[in-house]
């Protein structure tokens, strides 16, 4: 029973909106949609060599990878690194943020110098932090011999060698982090503080009830963009460690890097990416689904 | 005995990089009274409103809040509520928990907070949006929002900065009774900055107008509209301002620097038996009477009103009188001199 002519403006609205829609959709398919769809057909293949041609064989390279105890090594120790990295890097961004925020001297060079790290190449940043972890030159080695410590190799034990990933790319992640917090602190008015200091707010209960529940949905982008980052940003790892020692911080990417270039096994390196997809893709609904529910945008 | 003051500022001033904010502000107010800080944009009474609020610290004077010096303390310690004027509602909190933030941060228990809350939203009119986000509000409901926040905190001065300046003409109206009202019925001290004269002749006990960081005069709407203290609250006071008329214009007020004359005291003469020789500018017609701009040129503002349907044509040349007793007399600096002052020759010859 509706008019004619609104469902006309209606159907007119959709093809308007499908067309808005399609040059982003079509970049996707090529680029994104496409590989993975292909890269989830490869995985059911199993390795071609000269004597036996690659054949289909189901899920045979997810079972073996599950066999495969340096796969759960690496699973761990992404798990590990994810666990550490992204509240850490988080927490530390928004204490940055917020202290680089208030009234203090030389706030553009506080920002500034926070920022540093960000613009670096993560190569970089690496070779930087060679310099400090490198055993007897490094920095932190001849700190630590100011005060008799003796020499730590810190890239070379399985103690140390995943910590040591670790710390750069917080280094590396929390300025970056901090930019968003900065901006997103920028427009909460200042007045919204003048009124919870004359309710007789904390400073710290200005930010429990007031701030944190006003970034957090920076917090839900930034968290989303850290988990993505703890599987995506392996660079440090060929010039620090390279997964070693014994494994000890090899990330998955990193073993996907290795099954497919190191020893050229691409089927096995395309089922492990399907595992990765998916479960970023869990999580990442997770984190929009139940998150955004209790997040309050602007 | 005179009473203490309930809220005193003496000598206050403060300026940021050597350009004042304001200057020299002394004010005493009674327990009670509704106070307006009236002025033009910039003239430092948001500054005053906040200095009183603890929201900044004066380089001079000394602020007192019911018997205590309050000049160097926190906003939280000097128990008051201030209305924003651009509302500061908390975007995230739903009306009932933005209303009683305070209460929350003060410990206050639980039964007690939920019978405030209903008491404050029941006095503003909000019942039934309690979940409601600010968003979600109208402008004149997120004004009574701020209100009720204000109000749930049952602080004896209340601070309120142009608190309906985002209101449309009749709402504007409607919630200044409201607020008036509202201090009235809880005995409240209230502050009140506004830029509109209407607003604050027409609910303050006190008004205090202000130009460039200075105070010009503190008075009654009366004292302020029948006694100008000097020729910017002359020009800034009622609707229209008072016309300025040059001394040496006007017959035996030549000690005179200005003369200052209100729109009701003016009437239209016969030819020749006027006072003033004007022309028509400009007609503007309100209904119950019409307001005729009239030019003359050692005169500014001079405007006469007249009662009903009084059109007249621009350029038509009029004549006015007026009566000696309705004159405000201003010396060169801008002054107002009692009108016994000026040499009695002129009042003598024209009672003779
Ligand atoms: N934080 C500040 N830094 C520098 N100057 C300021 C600051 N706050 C106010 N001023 C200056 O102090 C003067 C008085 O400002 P104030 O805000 O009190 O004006 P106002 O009377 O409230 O005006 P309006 O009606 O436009 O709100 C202005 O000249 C303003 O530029
Ligand atoms: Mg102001």
């Amino acid at each position: 029973m509706s008019n004619p002519h609104a469902n006309l403006e209606r159907r007119r609205q959709a093809i308007y909106g499908w067309l808005l829609l399609s040059p982003a959709a079509l970049l996707l398919s090529v680029f994104a949609f496409y590989p993975s769809l292909a890269t989830l057909w490869s995985s059911t293949f199993s390795r071609g060599n000269r004597r036996n041609p690659s054949e289909y064989i189901g899920l045979e390279n997810y079972a073996d990878l599950f066999a495969d105890p340096t796969f759960w090594l690496v699973v761990r120790n992404n798990l590990f690194y994810a666990g550490i990295t992204i509240p850490v890097s988080i927490f530390i961004a928004l204490s940055m943020a917020l202290w680089a925020n208030s009234k203090i001297p030389a706030r553009g060079f506080v920002r500034t110098a926070y920022f540093t790290p960000t613009v670096l190449p993560m190569i970089a940043a690496a070779n930087l932090w060679l310099f400090f972890y490198t055993p007897g030159l490094g920095v932190l080695d001849q700190i630590g011999a100011l005060f008799g410590l003796p020499s730590v190799n810190w890239l070379g034990q399985p103690e140390t060698a995943l910590w040591a990933i670790i710390i750069v790319t917080i280094w590396k992640e929390a300025g970056f982090f901090m930019i968003f917090y900065l901006a997103a602190l920028q427009t909460i008015p200042e007045d919204l503080k003048e009124a919870a200091d004359i309710e007789g707010a904390s400073r710290w209960t200005y930010t429990r009830r007031i701030v944190l529940p006003l970034l957090m949905p920076t917090t839900l982008f930034i968290m989303v963009n850290a988990m993505i980052n703890s599987v995506k940003l392996i660079d440090h790892l060929f010039i620090l460690t390279k997964g070693g020692p014994s494994d000890a911080s090899k990330l998955i990417l990193y073993y996907v890097w290795e099954m497919a270039f190191a020893f050229f096994d691409a089927p096995h390196a395309a089922a492990m990416t399907m595992l990765v997809l998916l479960v970023l893709g869990i999580v990442a609904a997770i984190q929009f689904f139940l998150i955004d529910r209790r997040t309050h945008y602007q | 005995m005179i009473p203490q003051p309930f809220v005193s500022l003496d000598g206050i001033a403060k300026s940021w990089n050597g350009k004042i904010g304001v200057e020299d502000v002394s004010l005493d107010i009674p327990e009670g009274a509704f106070v307006a800080l009236l002025g033009p944009s910039g003239c430092g009474k948001s500054t005053t409103l906040r200095l009183l609020a603890g929201l900044e610290i004066p380089d001079e004077g000394r602020i007192v809040i019911d018997g205590r010096d309050v000049t160097n303390s926190a906003a939280s310690d000097r128990n008051l509520s201030m209305v924003f004027q651009s509302y500061a509602l908390f975007p995230h909190l739903s009306v009932a928990e933005n209303v009683i933030f305070g209460l929350k941060v003060r410990r206050v228990p639980r039964a007690e907070r939920l019978e405030k809350l209903r008491r404050a939203l029941e006095i503003t009119g909000l019942t039934g949006l309690e979940d409601r986000k600010p968003g979600e509000l109208s402008g004149g409901q997120r004004q009574r929002v701020a209100l009720a926040r204000a109000i749930v905190a049952g602080q004896r001065l209340c601070l309120m900065d142009e608190p309906l300046s985002n209101l449309d003409a009749k709402l504007r109206h409607a919630v200044r009774k409201d607020i008036k009202k509202l201090q009235q019925d809880l005995g409240i001290t209230v502050v009140y900055v506004t830029h509109d004269q209407t607003e604050a002749m027409s609910m303050a006990d006190i008004v205090v107008l202000m130009k460039d960081g200075h105070i010009q005069q503190i008075g009654t709407p009366q004292e302020l509209y029948n006694a100008p203290v000097n020729t910017f609250v002359a020009e800034f006071v009622g609707a229209p301002p008072m016309a300025l008329i040059k001394g040496h214009a006007l017959a035996g007020f030549d000690n005179a620097a200005t003369i200052g004359l209100r729109a009701e005291n003016i009437r239209l003469e016969e030819t020749g038996k006027g006072r003033l020789t004007c022309t028509v500018t400009e007609c503007e017609f309100l209904g119950a009477e019409t307001f005729i701009g009239l030019a003359h040129e050692h005169a500014t503002g001079l405007t006469l009103k007249a009662p009903g349907m009084a059109l007249h044509p621009s350029g038509h040349t009029v004549e006015i009188g007026f009566a000696d007793d309705d004159l405000h007399i201003f010396d060169s600096g801008g002054k107002r001199v009692a009108r016994t002052s000026l040499t009695p020759t002129a009042k003598r010859h024209d009672q003779a």
